[in-house]
């Protein structure tokens, strides 16, 4: 841990700006903190020393010739691994992609490298992006900083816990039930959910395509505000991609930084603040007393910066997990038919003398973990003709009444708030033989998920020592409200923040 | 509205056909353990249908969009080499699979 | 016994059904930018979309889109003011993301129809959708004898296809055809190709697969009312084989229902050589091809203006053009439906337009061309030679460069060489000797070598002129007008009226 690890991304870039410090200088002083915390929290899947330090010497050359810097110019940055990069290997966490070296590059990927970013690697997370502990990485777990014995969170578990230990300070996750924000509560780092349409999915391989969303994940709220300026905009290769100008995130997280919120209405929302949904599913009760403790007191603060609290109720809200867990394992039934054997990844079982089938089969059960096994014979169920009106369909139509819900609920509160997860970080270990009492954790991130509102998760407390999150809901396109509101509570609450002696 | 669903319990003979159109050789194992997991998940998920739903549109998209077109233009493809590189077998620059028929076909 | 098709007539009532697959002639393909041009090196007209790798996302052709449009419009279909693409998933080799993605309970064009003329007889043809897709990559069979799916050990796949935009067309099922339903069945076709041709959006060849048919028969026994199970018919890849295929399938299911077995609902392949039709795959294909609406796609909804934009910017389409051209053309429709059965109605159009006469055109397409289609198992509009080359031999012969004699071996020669007329003509020296002295003395030394003719002639005689005008043409191998030849004997022989 050096002074350059634990600046932020904002405070790194403005040093290399000023030619305070070369941006070799800070690549390298990360690329040392990955190798010296690396094993024991085991963030990365692949680390990109080279190319992170031909990016950092490109970024200062640039500025020797004179040449303007974007704001992120020279900040180092993990990538989470279900993002394609061209030439660096690829896998999602799973088997079945290892050794593949994407031969193009996501939107998102050449985005931040045309910004002057410095990819360090790429991160851990669960495999295809389906849990939400980073234990079902084909390439085993990853670690929580805080305490090396938890989870961090998932599937971006890889990205949060590399900001938490200081490898990076910025990182970029996907989110498509939670997997941004629930990974930023249990590590005490900020993530954000853009909405829908806001950031290109080209290129991200795709859990579930009508849910999948990339956004900025960062230790500071305006970190992650310039990082989704950086990632966001309209892309002509995703169609559902929005073709207007990105929220102004950054203008709105310095604005909150001056922790005044007089005038915004907070909505608490009823369903999502303790009620007794997550005991409802029989996987493993309620929200913890300490999230709940956090969540009062987050309240509280937001109050006392001026905000008007309100409280509204969604009642759809408790149909979100069941809609969730169909439309998901559907569409990724769907999205993970590719991985067959034929153009690329992994080929089990061609003895010649086996069909095409057979080998197909064979490759797929040996590559794909369990619980990618689960959800696409769930999906392969749910999509069959005779179930398809009562499962996928009714759950198309569970994310209108969803959506409905948030449009009344905006109609009397500017933003909305919950507990990001019901829970804090668990044991590695402790929950991965129930799919259901691990489906639980994505309770409070689901209905902004389906509904395609953006959303982000802020360090709020402590609960045991461990971290809670602070979710923060608006309305598709508001982005910025997320922001302000956040960075607002961020100011008043800086203590929450991953200690800079984590694992010295 | 859709009749309200009672979940079916999931026979191990259903578990492995979803598994054969699914391309997966599971195990015994895992048929008994999938067919039990699975009961357990349709039955959470089978609440979609409590939602008296039936005048409701169905969401797709989030940020409703319609008509998005790209010009009738060539780009270039992908050099050759590039999309064999990761196939398993190439042949004549095609890429090579095990017989496409079963013996029973 | 073998039944005869009378005998199938008799007890049983054909109803035939059609799929037509048609790739469209855009620069680019469905979803990608990767160009659609045919015979590629393998594998290098490929992208990450059209490979299907991860990450990869389908963007629309509006190309296509408009392109389809086109031809709803011209089948009289409506235009769906909104509507979706679908996943439709299934494994395949030759389909990289192991779904296709097409319309399916949401076609971009509904409920239209298309009149056929047999014989002078109408036929509505029902056309029950019109709708896109995207064309799969190409296997080829490697090993067992004949480098077929069946025994073979491995196979090689091309992408090059794969994502290369896909109409499907499919009609409504057409009952009340009987004897002519396989005539009606290739009618149907042949119309649907020229609609495709004229709006220019797909080179429709047949032999390259850019056309191609899915054919379903049934029968029913004559007045049951109840239609009976019906067979798909695949790989049935010209005009002909559409209607050896119904006619087949009609007398094979009349044997089995003779028999008192039933009918199969199953797929079944045409054989080019045979004739007939054989059974696909005898294992039992999976069909749940869990179809859900394509999240990566956004809905397709035409404006109606756009709708209507199109629709005012679409060409004369055949019907209407035929309708002119029998009216411009003042043909009898006795003749319409000779040059319509010969498939040459737009030929001879065309050929008027260039400049030609009716009579000319009409009797150059219906005799000596169809002669060598004919012979060349072709249609009369892919035998090679174009209108415009048919104008100019008229023009030439009227103009008296060339007899009717060399204008055939003009036409012969465009076949050999592909060459066009004017080419042919100055390669081969192609010219009537009009040069008069040389007629002369050609006809007096045939006068000389034949005097018993001569004398013939000039007691008045003047039908015994032909062994000498025989003579002269022989001398000058074929390049005289004969016309000319028999007035210079006769002014010479006195023997003329």
């Amino acid at each position: 841990m050096t002074e350059l690890t634990a600046l932020t991304a904002a405070g790194t870039a403005a040093s290399i700006a000023a030619g305070d410090v070369s941006a070799v200088e800070v690549a390298q002083a990360h690329l040392d903190r990955i190798e010296a915390v690396d094993g024991r929290v085991h963030a990365f899947l692949h680390i990109d020393a080279e190319g992170a330090l031909r990016a950092a010497r490109d970024v200062d050359a640039r500025r020797a010739a004179g040449q303007a810097l974007g704001p992120l110019a020279g900040v180092p940055l993990a990538m989470k691994d279900v993002v394609v990069t061209q030439g660096l290997p690829t896998t999602a966490g799973s088997k079945i992609l290892e050794g593949w070296l994407p031969p193009y590059d996501a939107t998102i990927s050449a985005r931040v490298k045309a910004a002057g970013l410095v990819m360090l690697g790429k991160t851990n997370m669960d495999e295809f992006a389906m849990g939400s502990s980073t234990e079902n990485s084909a390439y085993g777990p990853t670690h929580n900083p805080w305490d090396l014995s938890k989870i961090p969170g998932g599937s971006g578990g890889g990205s949060a816990a590399a900001l938490a230990a200081y490898e990076a300070p910025l990182a970029i996750g996907t989110d498509t039930g939670g997997s941004i924000r629930q990974p930023a509560a249990v590590t005490g780092t900020v993530g954000a959910k853009p909405t829908y349409g806001g950031v290109s999915r080209y290129g991200l391989i795709a859990l579930a395509s009508s849910l999948d969303q990339a956004g900025p994940c960062a230790r500071t709220v305006l970190d992650a505000a310039l990082l989704h300026e950086v990632i966001g905009g309209h892309d002509p290769c995703d169609s559902t991609s929005i073709a207007q100008p990105v929220p102004p995130v950054v203008a709105a997280a310095r604005r909150g930084a001056n922790g005044d919120l007089k005038g915004v209405r907070v909505g608490v929302v009823r369903e999502l603040a303790g009620g007794g949904d997550a005991a409802a599913y029989g996987g493993g009760g309620g929200y913890q007393a300490g999230v709940l403790a956090s969540f009062d007191a987050a309240v509280h603060t937001l109050r006392e910066l001026g905000a008007e609290v309100v409280e509204v109720g969604c009642p759809h809200f408790e149909y979100a997990l069941a809609a969730y867990y169909l439309i998901l394992p559907s569409e990724c039934s769907s999205n993970l038919a590719r991985f067959d054997s034929v153009r690329y990844g992994m080929r089990v079982g061609d003895d010649g003398t086996r069909s095409l089938e057979e080998v197909m089969s064979l490759t797929r059960e040996a590559g794909f973990g369990p619980e990618v096994k689960r959800r696409i014979i769930i999906g392969t169920y749910a999509l069959s003709s005779g179930y398809y009106d009562a499962y996928y369909g009714q759950a198309q139509k569970v994310r209108t009444l969803i959506a409905r819900d948030f449009a009344a609920a905006f109609e009397r509160a500017d933003v909305l708030v919950s507990p990001t997860s019901p829970f804090v970080a668990f044991g590695i270990g402790e929950r991965i033989e129930d799919p259901m009492a691990m489906y639980v954790n994505d309770l409070c991130t689901l209905p902004a998920s389906l509904a395609g509102t953006p959303a982000i998760s802020v360090p709020c407390g402590l609960s045991d020592g461990l971290p809670v999150g602070l979710q923060v809901m608006a309305p598709a396109l508001a982005d910025d409200r997320c922001y302000r509101v956040a960075a607002a509570f961020e100011a008043a609450t800086e203590q929450f923040r991953p200690p800079a002696g984590v694992l010295a | 509205m859709p009749d309200p669903i009672v979940p079916p319990r999931i026979s191990r003979a259903e578990v492995a056909h979803l598994a054969h159109l699914a391309r997966l050789a599971v195990t015994d194992d895992e048929l008994d353990l999938f067919a039990r997991q699975l009961d357990i998940i349709l039955t959470s998920v089978a609440r979609v249908a409590d939602v008296a739903a039936a005048d409701i549109p169905p969401t797709s998209h989030a940020v409703a969009m319609t008509n998005v077109f790209r010009p009738d233009r060539t780009r270039p493809s992908l050099p050759r080499e590039a999309v064999l590189a990761g196939a398993p077998a190439v042949e004549d620059d095609k890429f090579r699979v095990p017989r496409i028929l079963s013996d029973e076909a | 016994m073998t039944l005869t098709y009378e005998d199938v007539l008799g007890r049983y009532e054909p109803v035939f059904g059609l799929e037509t697959h048609v790739e469209l002639g855009t620069e680019s393909k469905m979803f990608c930018g990767c160009s659609t041009r045919f015979g590629a090196e393998p594998n290098t007209q490929t992208c990450p979309v059209c490979l299907g790798l991860p990450g990869a996302m389908p963007a629309v052709n509006a190309r296509a889109v408009e392109d389809t449009i086109k031809i709803g419009l011209a089948l009289n279909c409506s235009i769906a003011p909104w509507c979706r693409f679908a996943r439709k998933n299934y494994f395949y080799p030759d389909m990289p993301k192991n779904f296709q993605t097409s319309q399916y309970d949401e076609p971009l064009c509904v409920d239209g129809y298309l009149d056929v003329d047999v014989d002078g007889q109408n036929y509505r043809v029902g056309i029950e959708r019109v709708h896109m897709e995207e064309d799969t990559g190409k296997n080829t069979h490697v090993g067992g004898a004949t480098g077929r799916i069946h025994g073979a050990e491995y196979s090689l796949v091309d992408y090059n296809r794969a994502g290369i935009p896909l109409i499907e067309i499919v009609t409504r099922p057409v009952p009340g055809t009987g004897a002519r339903a396989p005539e009606v069945a290739r009618a149907y076709v042949t119309a649907l190709r020229d609609i495709l041709r004229t709006l220019g959006v797909s080179d429709v060849r047949m032999e390259q697969g850019s056309l191609r048919c899915d054919v379903n028969t049934s029968l029913s026994p004559v007045g049951s009312g109840a239609w009976g199970t019906r067979t798909e018919t695949k790989n049935v890849n010209s005009l002909r084989s559409v209607e050896r295929a119904v006619r087949s399938e009609m007398l094979r299911q009349a044997e089995l229902l003779d028999a008192g077995e039933r009918v199969r609902q199953e797929t079944r392949h045409f054989s080019e050589v045979s004739g007939d039709t054989r059974p696909g795959r005898s294992k039992e294909e999976a069909t749940d091809y869990r179809y859900f609406p394509e999240p990566d796609l956004v809905p397709v909804a035409p404006d109606p203006a756009w709708v209507e934009q199109i629709r005012a910017a679409l060409p004369e389409l055949p019907a209407a053009r035929r309708a002119r051209l029998r009216e411009s053309l003042g043909v009898s429709a006795e003749d319409m439906v000779q040059m319509s059965n010969a498939g040459v109605v737009d030929l001879v159009g065309e050929t008027v337009e260039a400049g030609a006469p009716v009579d000319e055109a009409r009797n150059w397409w219906l005799g000596y061309l169809t002669q060598k289609a004919n012979e060349r198992e072709v249609d009369a509009a892919d035998l090679g030679v174009a209108p415009g080359d048919v104008a100019r031999l008229v023009a030439l012969v009227a103009d008296g460069t060339l007899s009717v004699a060399l204008a055939r071996q003009a036409v012969d020669a465009v076949l050999e060489t592909g060459h066009d007329v004017d080419a042919v003509v100055a390669e081969r020296g192609l010219r009537k000797v009009s040069d008069t002295s040389a007629l002369e003395r050609a006809a007096d030394e045939a006068i000389a070598a034949d005097p018993d003719a001569a004398d013939k002639v000039r007691g008045g005689k003047a039908a015994a002129v032909g062994a000498l005008v025989g003579a002269v043409m022989k001398a000058t191998r074929g390049q005289a007008d004969a016309a000319a030849v028999k007035q210079i004997l006769l002014d010479k022989l006195g023997g003329g009226v």
